[in-house]
């Protein structure tokens, strides 16, 4: 990073930075969450609130891995099997990474910009505490008559309206409830960014954590909303009577995934940029060094938020759409490759002849580096259509998706949890346990993903509880690979309820000795109001 | 410690903790549950508690911007906000009326594919003679589509008469509301009264002929929400829209109470010049719609 902070000006002990006497003890019992305004406390709900709805989550990707087992229906209806993929991608969409990413966003922006706290702390409260709701409701509709919602997490229509049952309002009320708090969420972080900096901290002095959230909050800004005119489509043209996607009115339901996809695709890149921030942080602590080309890489990051919005139509290559318009989209996907190339060659250039050491958030890190580029250059064998023709709905999509979505943007997530979580509780996470984490998981994630790829390219399609017998062996495995990769994470679980009872050897502030920045020169743990004037940043 | 502040620093204020965000999480709460059951009820013609569910959720999310306004507008008043923070809530309703503009643009790209992409393939353009010949044979491409590829007939909407007058009241609204933002800056209250007066006046008569628009459809012109995508775009957008000039309207009715209450200043007057850019946004989309719905 190239942020200097001026050590004068910093408070660098406990004592040094005391509570100012306007400020209140911090407020104890179920009422202090429940009403808090505190970047801290909000971001400690939106991680946990995260980490349960992962664990749901993960619960039913093991059911659809239980049914996968062996061919044939074993253990659930197709139906519920439906319910469980549907439901399953919605919450770890909607409900884990995303809502992940905000509380890492919450802890540690107005930390890292010498911020007293998000810029609208009361609608903060608000964006966080919608969310349960929001699941609540999605939760209780697979319970509704007729089962909840069955149609995939695209809800392409018109399977989530001639098609689909009547939980139907309840998802897309849940959705529209989801929408608004991303959007607050979203509006909160941008406004810190732009306003709450530290004298002296430019934008090209941000951490780039801090970058690519700024840009992430502009994507949210501008796709919830389409994907909330899109689900208020679907209402209609289910309970009264539009034709937005019936050909019979003069609608297309080709138009449903037009406009899905122009969220859809920047939303992916809401689930990865912050990621990209977080190794940006982990690898050159960990390497001794510098970032190599921070520049290039906030440069690097708005040209994938900008390609994000012409690319949407890469999901929808076996739709029929003109040859033209498959070359563009093709092109445009394959372009983001460049960026993104840069990114994976700045941390393997940070890492060159640095002094690295392998602590837990840099074997996340690491990992996350090989593994998402795996899942990138899958990506890039999907984007050319006549073998997106071969590909398309087939298992190597779903492996595409998991490689860059859980060893992408989870693995981050688990890396910046090990990186940060000293700071905030500030005592060291038991070390035994996450390293025995790290490779439980990193194992079992590939035994579980990388057949994916084999039986996808051999035409196994997703989202069926069956398969043909010669998929068997291989589908064995990789249910092995699911339930152990599930298992692995209870790991995780302990050691972070352990890391919250303040076990474990106390750490200075600084915590990792490469650390740069100015959350690392505030003490360990972080008062619970830090920055209550801002530092002068050189 | 912490050394001095950096000259002239203003502390930011960080609220205590408040109870109105959670009142309102129930609130939306009750508003989706309500509403989802609402919908299926009616749908099915079952009596239920949807309706019911969805008023109560209603009354609480009022209950929770009265509460939480008050709240905001007592610490205003008593001078505890610093330009800073005045900045934070500039920039949030700019977000806030960005994420609304891309939420039209999601209707007008329903639009613009009907008109340009899904109606013509259907009339068999581009590469689609069969889909045209097979599917729907005596099917010909039109917009405005006043007979459906599945047999639905309605009329359009003219641009002429009603529409027109509506845009120019929209229009001069605009106007009027610029006149009294100015006189808010120059502290001639008579000016901002009477010009914030007549943009909600116009404001409310620019509903009432709306209304008068939709009767006139469903009744003289048999365009209805159900005939086709040219009725779904047209109510949809407009209907939006309506949604949006009803809120505007309201925000300026509690500003003009607050201004006869002697609230603001010439340099402190967030939630005016909040609820005029508000009012200037639904107003370029209306300009975005009359051209777009009812002229091409």
């Amino acid at each position: 990073m190239s942020t200097v902070t001026d050590t004068a000006n910093t408070p660098a002990t406990d004592d040094a930075h005391g509570h100012d006497d306007h400020h209140h003890h911090i407020p104890k019992g179920l009422m202090r969450w429940l009403l808090t305004t505190n970047h801290k406390d909000i971001g400690t709900l939106y991680l946990w609130f995260a980490f349960i709805m992962f664990l749901v989550g993960g619960a039913m990707a093991m059911v659809i891995r239980a049914e996968l087992f062996q061919p044939g229906l074993q253990i659930v209806e197709p139906n519920f099997f439906n319910q469980m993929t549907t439901v399953h991608g919605l919450i770890m969409v909607f409900g884990a990474v995303m809502p992940a990413f905000t509380g890492l966003a919450n802890w540690l922006v107005p930390m890292m910009i010498g911020a007293p706290d998000m810029a609208l702390p009361r609608m903060n409260n608000w964006s966080f505490w919608i969310l349960p709701f929001a699941f609540l409701i999605l939760l209780s509709s697979l319970f509704v008559e007729g089962g909840g919602p069955a149609f995939g997490w695209t809800f392409y229509a018109p399977l989530s309206t001639t098609y689909s049952g009547d939980s139907t309002a309840l998802f897309v009320f849940s959705v529209h409830i989801m929408g608004i708090s991303s959007i607050m969420g979203a509006i909160n972080v941008i406004v810190t960014i732009f306003n709450m900096r530290a004298p002296g901290m430019t934008y090209m002095k941000m951490p780039l954590f801090v970058w690519t959230w700024l840009i992430t909050a502009f994507l949210l800004i501008a796709v919830m909303p389409v994907l909330a005119g899109v689900v208020t489509m679907v209402l209609t043209d289910k309970y009264f009577g539009t034709s937005f996607f019936d050909a019979a009115g003069g609608g297309d339901p080709v138009l449903f995934q037009h406009i899905f996809w122009f969220f859809g695709h920047p939303e992916v890149y809401i689930m990865i940029l912050p990621a990209f921030g977080i190794i940006s942080h982990i690898v050159p602590t960990f390497s001794r060094k510098k970032l190599f080309g921070y520049a290039s890489m906030v440069y690097a990051t708005a040209s994938i938020a900008l390609l994000s919005f012409i690319v949407w139509a890469h999901h929808m290559f076996t739709t029929g759409m003109p040859v033209i318009a498959e070359l563009f989209f093709m092109i445009a996907t394959m372009i983001i490759a460049v960026p993104t190339g840069v990114k994976v060659f700045n941390w393997v250039a940070t890492m060159w002849r640095g002094s690295i050491s392998f602590e837990v958030p840099m074997l996340f890190a690491i990992a996350f580096i090989i593994l998402f580029t795996v899942g990138g250059l899958s990506g890039l064998m999907l984007a050319i259509v006549p073998v997106d023709f071969q590909y398309h709905d087939t298992y190597f999509v779903v492996a595409h998706f998991h490689y860059v979505l859980v060893t992408g943007a989870i693995f981050s997530i688990m890396a910046a949890v090990y990186y940060w979580l000293p700071k905030w509780t500030g005592r060291m996470f038991d070390i035994t346990l996450a390293k025995w984490h790290f490779w439980c998981s990193l194992i079992s994630v590939n035994v579980l993903f990388f057949p994916m790829h084999f039986v996808g390219l051999a035409g196994m399609p997703r989202r069926i509880p069956d398969y043909a017998l010669q998929f068997a062996d291989f589908n064995k495995w990789i249910s092995i690979g699911g339930f152990a990769f599930g298992l692995s994470q209870l790991i995780f679980l302990a050691l972070v309820i352990k890391a919250c009872r303040k076990k474990g050897e106390k750490v200075s502030s600084q915590v990792w000795d490469g650390a740069e920045g100015l959350e690392w020169e505030i003490p360990s743990p972080a008062p619970y109001h830090t920055f209550d004037t801002p530092p002068v940043v050189k | 410690m912490a050394q001095e502040a950096p000259e002239e620093y203003q502390k930011y204020y960080v609220p205590e903790q408040s109870v109105w965000p959670i009142v309102g999480a129930v609130a939306l709460f009750l508003i989706a549950v309500g509403a989802a059951n609402f919908v299926v009820e009616s749908v099915r013609e079952e009596p239920g508690l949807g309706g019911y569910t969805l008023i109560a959720g209603l009354v609480m999310l009022i209950v929770m911007i009265f509460g939480w306004f008050k709240n905001q507008i007592d610490e205003s008043m008593s001078g505890k906000y610093s330009a800073q923070l005045g900045r934070s809530y500039r920039q949030g309703m700019l977000w806030f009326i960005f994420s609304e503009v891309m939420f039209f643009a999601a209707f007008f790209g329903a639009l613009f594919y009907a008109r340009a992409i899904a109606v013509p393939w259907l009339g068999g353009a581009s590469n689609n003679a069969m889909t045209n010949e097979v599917l729907w044979p005596a099917f010909e491409a039109m917009w405005p589509l006043t007979l459906t590829p599945g047999g639905t007939e309605t009329q359009a909407m003219g641009w002429l008469g009603l529409p027109l007058y509506n845009t120019i009241i929209l229009l001069v609204s605009s106007v009027t509301l610029h006149y009294a933002h100015v006189g808010i800056e120059e502290n001639k209250r008579g000016q901002l009264k009477v010009m914030l007066g007549l943009t909600i006046v116009l404001g409310c008569i620019f509903l009432g002929l709306q209304g008068y628009e939709y009767v006139h459809a469903y009744r003289d012109l048999g365009l209805t929400l159900q005939s086709g995508i040219y009725g779904n775009t047209f109510f949809l957008l407009t209907g939006f829209h309506g949604l949006h000039v009803t809120l505007g309207t309201i925000i300026l009715i509690v500003l003009f109470l607050r201004i006869m209450k002697g609230h603001f200043t010439s340099d402190e007057h967030f939630a005016f010049q909040a609820g005029a850019w508000y009012w200037h946004f639904v107003d370029v989309v209306w300009v975005m719609l009359f051209v777009c719905v009812y002229i091409i």
